[in-house]
């Protein structure tokens, strides 16, 4: 007989299985006493995983990521605040046309915004390195800082603020005092999500970065030897479960205070 | 007491892109003066009160605040506070800092502080609630901490925007004595805007009248009632028969007017009524009475045919069709028994003096 649920249920877990399963051999091999990554399993180990205490590229690519991160996130966030502000708040000249020039760099390739950025960079004679791998990354993330600030700032109520110039503050005060804490969630949501996009950016790191390597651009040097392979897989794993925990967070954070309404979009 | 006009509208205006909103405002506001702005939605009110808060700047004209120009002051440099009509309780922060909020400036001591909260609350009567957050509160109380959290700056004008509009009528009610009593009490100047007639009648000292951009009559609730300025104004205040009238002849003291369904009737010119004015009469249902016979101590019988009624309680309404005419009139009668039913013939009796003579 004809069961509604249950086919739904097996497209379920295919639909799961498709997704993740590939993610999760990541983790399931770098416990794999073997340098090759195929079934049956060797043996377990944490082998590759002491190993990424002692290498010193590593270590100098992590920081590189961290740094590039850091920065990209608290500017793209900083440039995203106040033009979400002007969008929800002020009568924005041609605002529809504005609202599609932010979101183009979602439909552009970024290898095209790589070899653009490439090409002015070098031509002003510039050296390639973290700086502009920091900026093509500002660039990258700030549409979708505006996307969540955007939200959030639609999402409360313009009469707050008007309060708090009607209790006697100015604009300055009234920022601070009403708007930002307000707006917090979504500002520490828009920095966690930028900086996990930039962490994981690879084009652009790769066309801008020389010889300063991001952690992707580290990851993909490595794999070309077979014997330095396994702790790559232990690497992932670990950015893996880190960058999901930063991700919940961010989501979670983001509909803080938004009443109990469920909302896992990024706000567009 | 005093009659200081403590607000002063000049020829104001106000213009969103093509369409206007207020269209050369004059108005005085008396210091202490519970003033009302009464009209239909989109008459102008809220954009008056808006200006008055400094939220906009009118297209045209000048505000006065105790005789100084405010016109282009921002709302946070002026001596009025605001009560919104969603309250705007700042959710992040608990009510004892909602309402301390104002204060930052005054650099008073944590022990003065104290002591104006928990006076402002004690006004409102709502002591004890300093730790609750805006989500922890009713309506009604939001709306409170609202107030208090404007009266603690101890403004000289305080501005409402239809703050009862979202409370149940039994609280809208209490609310309405309570507001009230505050005002009378603090002797504070309070601009009050309502789409209810009623909350106006009830609260104001004066009302000001407005439909499209206009103010069309400022009187008190009284004055406004018994002698509508306009046709507008006595169909918004209250239930009122209107009928069609043709002047027949006007002197200074009196007119002679033919009406649909009354035939002529002669009238004192009290509202200095000139040839060719276009004009109506009206009468208010409680000011007709009913009854089986011709009652002769008034001055105008008409026969006619009761044909709906509806019953509210403290009054009973009739809906008389006049026999001759295709007109209903509406009479009310407070008393409980119902003499009268449903298609009974039946006399509409009442004075010339009853009768108002309105504008077009």
């Amino acid at each position: 007989m004809y069961n509604k649920n249950n086919t739904l249920f097996v497209y379920c877990v295919f639909y799961f299985a498709f997704l993740y399963i590939p993610v999760l051999l990541l983790p399931i091999f770098s416990f794999n006493d073997s340098f090759h990554m195929v079934f049956p399993l060797k043996g377990f180990t944490f082998d590759w995983y002491i190993q990424m205490w002692n290498k010193s590229r590593l270590h100098q690519a992590l920081f590189n990521s961290i740094k590039v991160g850091i920065i990209a996130s608290v500017v793209s966030t900083f440039i995203a605040l106040f033009a979400a502000k002007a969008f929800t708040r002020y009568k924005v000249k041609f605002h529809g046309l504005s609202y599609g020039a932010i979101l183009l760099p979602f439909i552009i390739p970024e290898i095209i915004i790589a070899v653009a950025l490439i090409v002015i960079w070098t031509s002003m004679g510039l050296k390639l390195g973290l700086i502009p791998v920091t900026i093509s990354h500002i660039l990258f993330c700030t549409p979708f800082c505006m996307l969540i600030l955007i939200s959030r700032m639609e999402g409360f109520d313009k009469s707050l603020e008007e309060a708090s110039m009607d209790l006697g503050e100015n604009s300055f005060w009234t920022f601070w005092r009403v708007t930002f804490p307000l707006l917090l969630p979504g500002i520490i949501a828009s920095l966690l999500l930028a900086f996990v996009i930039s962490f994981d950016e690879f084009i652009l790191a790769f066309f801008l970065s020389s010889s300063d390597q991001t952690l992707p651009i580290y990851m993909w040097s490595q794999l070309r030897f077979p014997k330095k392979f396994p702790h790559i897989l232990a690497l992932g794993a670990i950015i893996i479960i880190v960058t999901s925990l930063i991700v919940m967070t961010a989501y979670w954070l983001r509909n803080l205070g938004q009443g109990k309404k469920k909302d896992f979009s990024i706000g567009i | 007491m005093s009659t200081k006009n403590y607000i002063k509208i000049k020829n104001l205006s106000k213009s969103f892109g093509d369409v206007e909103v207020l269209k050369n405002i004059n108005l005085e506001v008396e210091e202490g003066e519970f003033f009302s702005l009464l009209g239909p939605s989109g008459c102008g009110k809220t954009t008056l009160l808006r200006i008055l808060a400094g939220f906009e700047y009118p297209s045209e004209g000048e505000v006065f605040f105790d005789d100084t120009n405010v016109t282009s002051l921002p709302p946070n440099l002026r001596p009025s506070n605001m009560v919104f009509q969603n309250y705007a309780i700042f959710p992040h922060i608990n009510v004892q800092r909602n309402i301390e909020f104002g204060l930052r400036k005054e650099n008073l001591s944590k022990a003065e502080m104290g002591e104006r909260v928990e006076n402002a609350l004690k006004m409102v009567q709502l002591e004890g609630y300093e730790n609750r957050y805006s989500n922890q509160l009713s309506g009604g109380q939001r709306q409170r901490i609202a107030l208090a959290r404007a009266l603690v700056k101890q403004p000289k004008v305080l501005l409402l925007d239809e703050p009862l509009g979202a409370l149940d009528k039994k609280l809208r009610e209490e609310m309405q004595i309570e507001l009230r009593n505050l005002q009378k009490s603090l002797g504070i100047t309070f601009i009050f805007v309502t789409h209810d007639q009623e909350e106006a009648m009830t609260m104001s000292d004066r009302i000001a009248v407005m439909d499209e951009g206009n103010i069309l009559q400022v009187s008190p609730p009284r004055e406004i009632y018994h002698n509508p300025k306009n046709k507008f104004v006595s169909q918004f205040i209250g239930n009122i028969n209107i009928l069609d009238a043709d002047l027949k002849s006007v002197s200074n003291e009196n007119l002679s007017i033919e009406v649909d369904s009354f035939g002529s009737m002669q009238l004192k010119n009290y509202q200095q009524i000139i040839e060719n004015d276009k004009i109506n009469i009206a009468i208010r249902p409680e000011e007709i009475t009913i009854s089986k016979i011709s009652d002769s101590n008034y001055d105008y019988n008409f026969q006619g045919n009761v044909k709906n009624i509806s019953f509210y309680g403290e009054s009973t309404y009739y809906y008389v069709l006049l026999n001759n005419s295709e007109k209903i009139l509406m009479v009310s009668k407070n008393e409980t028994k119902e003499p009268f039913s449903e298609n009974d013939n039946c006399f509409v009796n009442f004075n010339s003096n009853n009768v108002k003579i309105i504008k077009d």
